[in-house]
């Protein structure tokens, strides 16, 4: 955290990056202004799209030291308003596991070519994104260094779950992980249920896998989400995040 | 997400959407997280032309209550309108 008599500045901005199978993406950058090195975060966004909330948390992350990368994970099925394409994209079963895998490789890419990156690279995402965020901390080609599930859905799934775009649980994958992980989830949550949390810590411990999960009491999907008053759960967000910086901080930093 | 359940349906008709009329090529119907209403899941409806663009949408958010009301109550009214057709 910035003192109050250091110097601080940010760039922020769409910049475009080569994704899955060498196609062109949009991402969002955000940046600390300085030689660095810093340590660096891809963010995975959720369904509802390549949002503002991303934009917001792109630049939270730069305010707290990290070059941050976004990426438009609907960037191919066209463009509108960011509700508008999560309807589209929604309607035709999602985006598929291996291309979002391949997307964010192509930003851990871009991320560790910066020369004022330390080549440390975490991953963090929101609902699918929070999914995703495992799926990339178990199978990326190039790896990262700590990941943050946030009430990431589907992570435990059942045989009728599974699909072209999502053929196999990311559960399955948990053997491959080898970064520590944190994950934060709400007691009242449908998706994932308390249930199914209990069960990916399970097979954790099980793998002697490195984590930390924190289930919050009265808090459901998206208690991070301070636009969506339904969702939003102040003490646990204001909680979340201080354990996310916590958590980056003894796995990036230095 | 997260519950991914979704489908999509071919339709005929018209939407308003931004004050424009448009013809409809397709409804969305999925059992998921809604953008605006205060629930977790809703039933949501999308009504969109996808010749026209993302743009050309009409959504809809319901609460599976509602969502099961509505539909009887399509069903009911287009029975009586057969009926009143003499179909």
């Amino acid at each position: 955290m910035q003192e109050t008599d250091g110097y601080e500045g940010m760039l922020a901005e769409t910049i475009t990056v080569t994704g899955d199978g060498g196609d062109q993406i949009h991402a969002y950058l955000a940046r600390p202004l300085g030689e660095g090195p810093f340590p660096a975060m891809v963010l995975l966004h959720h369904i509802p799209g390549w949002d503002e909330w991303y934009r917001e948390a792109a630049r939270r992350y730069a305010h707290h030291g990290y070059v941050t990368i976004s990426p438009d994970l609907y960037c191919r099925d066209g463009h509108g308003s960011a509700e508008d394409m999560a309807a589209k994209v929604r309607a035709e079963g999602g985006v598929s596991d291996d291309r979002v895998i391949g997307d964010a490789d192509g930003c851990i890419a871009y991320l560790r070519s910066l020369p004022n990156v330390s080549g440390k690279v975490g991953v963090m995402g929101t609902c699918s994104g929070g999914r995703h965020s495992y799926l990339v901390a178990c199978r990326s080609a190039l790896g990262v260094d700590a990941v943050v599930d946030c009430w990431g859905g589907g992570v435990v799934m059942g045989p009728d779950d599974l699909s072209p775009q999502r053929p196999v649980a990311p559960i399955d994958y948990t053997a491959d992980l080898n970064v520590p992980l944190l994950g934060l989830f709400g007691e009242n949550d449908r998706s994932p249920t308390p249930e199914q949390v209990a069960i990916h810590e399970a097979e954790l411990k099980r793998l002697n896998k490195p984590y930390e999960f924190h289930m919050y009491p009265d808090a459901g999907h998206g208690f991070f989400y301070y636009h969506y008053p339904a969702a939003y759960a102040a003490e646990a967000a204001v909680d979340g995040w201080e354990k996310i910086w916590d958590f980056l901080g003894q796995h990036l930093a230095g | 997400m997260c519950t991914m359940i979704a489908e999509k349906l071919q339709v005929s008709g018209s939407g308003k959407a931004r004050g424009r009329w448009f013809p409809l090529g397709q409804t969305y119907v999925s059992y998921d997280h809604p953008f605006h209403a205060p629930l977790e899941h809703a039933l949501n409806l999308d009504f969109v032309n996808e010749s026209l663009g993302p743009g050309s949408r009409v959504a809809v958010e319901l609460t599976p209550e509602a969502a099961r009301a509505l539909a009887t109550t399509i069903l009911r009214v287009l029975d009586e309108g057969a009926k009143a057709e003499g179909r």
